[in-house]
């Protein structure tokens, strides 16, 4: 597995107990079990704790801005279609402050496959409330509990149109695996919602003891049902919840293969079109523009 | 390299400057626009979305303007070459990814069709209230290149100067039109492809293992890697070694920063243009960018029927400021006209360079239309009135 890590930026800076190496070992067995060449694979980040993933991972590796992780890895996969594109980020990154960017991918099928962890709070910045915080969770920025049901990822995914979308906690190493390696090989917009512990800074804060603690909780609380109506797939505090495969579905065009189908059958194009609908046509300035050059 | 003769619409042609910004961008081999429709910028993407199937190519459509000015910069990466379209409140939406592109390399244009301002202003009306934000808007130490046209055949030309200003110094370049510009038709010769010259991408010749992402080659620039090549290159916004890694310290961001500064200043004579004309005897000279050097034209006519010595400095790049050429230009005329669709932004440049040598006169106008011609020629007047 050495050769998917840049062994030079070890070690990692993520704390004890957190889910989110668990969550980078479990894709880079996925990816080497999957055959894509690595050469072929992009890995875009936003900004984060998860942010730091591509700084990690050998391969074309993308540190963008705070939430502007999927538009970025929706133009390179334009302009380079042969390349496999994975954006891997956190809630507060790709739901919170990135949320319209990852709606409207999915909107357009975006041939991307997201995985996001999910802590449940902006780590990297000291443990602030997200889109994700459970109702009455306590972060830094919501001292008296968050005042507002969190996202449902899941049903948020399904809804844009992913073809494929699983939730897994850090504690389901072999089925995060597992979701992963299938999603790599799928064409279109993926998602992933991995779901871990933040020991440093939301459990801490929420009395829920350590890393550790945290993988039984998962371990006795998750449920799995595959193919769950994602309505049901909320999180709230400390409370069960559903993990599994939610969404496979097939046959769903993606952006670039319908835009290339229809340029395909509608246009004829060759090096002597040069025409322009709507606007007054060329012509040669030898052969005509004598007169013009007076003007 | 010429350009690629499926871009270059060659022949005489009746064109808006949004329409010919296009074209121009086209024949400079722009292959990807990601953009969000915004008056008066939109034609430019209307164009580029109808134009593009033929020569092969790809526009999308974004969720708004900060998804775009990434998704360019994504195409970069793999490839192409790109650009954005836009006008003042998106431009706003912008800033930060303008900064990425600063800070990690991205040869890439914005075009900024300016309107009035602040906020939504006025949409379908002209202003040149945003050339300070070009400079300034993202934060952060930096160097920007803007260059700003006054005619659609401008457009076109220009554009391609932009193009080929990033390429060579790996920074994006700022296209700074303005309502009247944008919407003005006016006739446009586009040349035939081999007599473009365009700027290749500056792709390594090293291996993966020699190379580095971000190692100063030539004229303190790195060289980019192709994508999926085994590169294995890393990108990121933060303060880099140059190896791309992070690398958050104090020496390391002064010997970024300082290269991604000297990388334009060191070069600035490769940058500036500045159209002149009667400059030789000149006791006045008015210096002026975009739709408003049209206008000043005018008054720069009548200023001569009346005995006036007026020349004309025209700022076809704005950034880097020209600071060099108007503190010589200072020494030699008693004042030095600077008519502007703003409060006066350029006119505060043109002071400091010229360090009081000579009178500094703004002819400033907040937008919504362009100057009276008889605004400028009464500055021109009181400028040849002064003593030296």
């Amino acid at each position: 597995m050495n050769k998917y890590f840049r062994a030079d930026r070890m070690p990692h800076m993520w704390c004890p107990g957190c889910g989110i190496g668990t969550a980078v070992n479990a894709f880079v067995n996925a990816l080497d079990k999957s055959g894509i060449d690595q050469k072929k694979l992009a890995v875009v980040s936003g900004i984060g704790c998860t942010g730091r993933v591509a700084g990690y991972i050998n391969a074309d590796s993308f540190h963008t801005t705070h939430g502007r992780a999927i538009p970025f890895a929706a133009g390179l996969k334009a302009a380079s279609p042969d390349t496999k594109v994975v954006v891997f980020s956190g809630d507060g990154d790709l739901m919170s402050i990135g949320g319209n960017h990852f709606i409207h991918a999915g909107r357009k099928n975006m041939d991307l496959l997201v995985i996001c962890v999910n802590n449940l709070n902006y780590a990297m910045t000291g443990g602030q409330v997200s889109a994700t915080t459970p109702l009455t969770a306590i972060t830094a920025t919501a001292p008296y509990g968050s005042f507002c049901e969190p996202f449902n990822l899941p049903y948020i995914a399904e809804a844009t149109g992913a073809v494929y979308v699983a939730r897994w906690t850090v504690y389901h190493v072999r089925e995060m695996q597992k979701a992963i390696g299938e999603a790599l090989k799928k064409k279109g917009f993926c998602f992933i919602e991995l779901i871990s512990p933040c020991p440093t800074l939301f459990e801490r804060r929420n009395k829920m003891g350590s890393g550790l603690t945290r993988l039984k909780f998962y371990k006795e609380n998750a449920i799995v049902e595959n193919g769950a109506d994602t309505k049901k797939t909320t999180l709230e505090l400390n409370k069960p919840f559903i993990v599994g495969k939610f969404v496979d579905v097939e046959g769903r065009q993606t952006y670039l293969d319908a835009m290339n189908k229809y340029y395909d059958e509608k246009f004829q194009c060759d090096l002597n079109y040069m025409t322009y609908k709507g606007v007054r046509s060329s012509y040669n300035i030898e052969e005509e523009c004598e007169g013009c050059q007076n003007d | 390299m010429k350009a690629d003769p499926r871009g270059v619409l060659t022949g005489i042609h009746y064109l808006d400057g949004d329409h010919a910004a296009c074209e121009g961008a086209l024949a400079a081999g722009c292959r990807y626009i990601a953009g969000y429709p915004i008056t008066p910028s939109t034609e430019v993407v209307e164009r580029y979305a109808s134009r593009i199937p033929c020569v092969g190519g790809i526009f999308m459509q974004m969720e708004d303007e900060i998804a775009s000015s990434i998704a360019i910069q994504g195409a970069v990466w793999a490839g192409a070459k790109a650009m954005t379209v836009t006008s003042g409140p998106g431009f706003s939406l912008m800033m930060e990814h303008i900064g990425l592109a600063v800070m990690t390399e991205v040869p890439c244009v914005f075009i900024n069709v300016q309107r009035g301002g602040p906020s939504t202003g006025l949409p379908t009306l002209p202003a040149q209230s945003d050339m300070m934000q070009a400079r300034w808007g993202s934060h952060g130490d930096y160097e920007m290149i803007a260059l700003c046209p006054n005619s659609a055949q401008e457009c076109f030309d220009l554009i391609i100067t932009a193009f080929n200003l990033s390429e060579r110094f790996r920074t994006p370049v700022m296209f700074m039109m303005d309502e009247c510009i944008g919407h003005m038709t006016e006739k446009v010769v586009i040349p035939k492809a081999e007599e473009i010259s365009i700027t290749p991408r500056q792709y390594t010749k090293k291996s993966p293992i020699e190379y580095k992402a971000y190692e100063p080659i030539k004229d303190l620039i790195p060289e980019m890697a192709p994508i999926g090549k085994g590169y294995n290159f890393h990108i990121t916004g933060l303060t880099h070694d140059e190896k791309g890694y992070p690398a958050m310290n104090e020496e390391t961001q002064h010997k970024l920063v300082t290269r991604l500064m000297d990388k334009i200043r060191n070069y600035k004579k490769e940058i500036i243009i500045i159209e002149e004309e009667y400059l030789d005897d000149a006791e006045v000279v008015v210096m002026s960018y975009g739709i408003t050097s049209r206008v000043a034209e005018k008054a720069m006519i009548d200023a001569r029927k009346e005995g006036i010595k007026v020349g004309k400095a025209r700022l076809k790049t704005v950034w880097p400021f020209a600071e060099e050429y108007v503190f010589e230009l200072s020494k030699k005329v008693k004042a030095i006209i600077v008519p502007e669709l703003n409060a006066g932004q350029i006119v505060r440049e043109v002071e400091r360079a010229a360090k009081g040598n000579c009178e500094v006169i703004s002819v400033p106008h907040l937008g919504g239309a362009v100057h009276k011609p008889s605004v400028i020629f009464d500055a021109i007047k009181r400028g040849a009135n002064r003593g030296k």
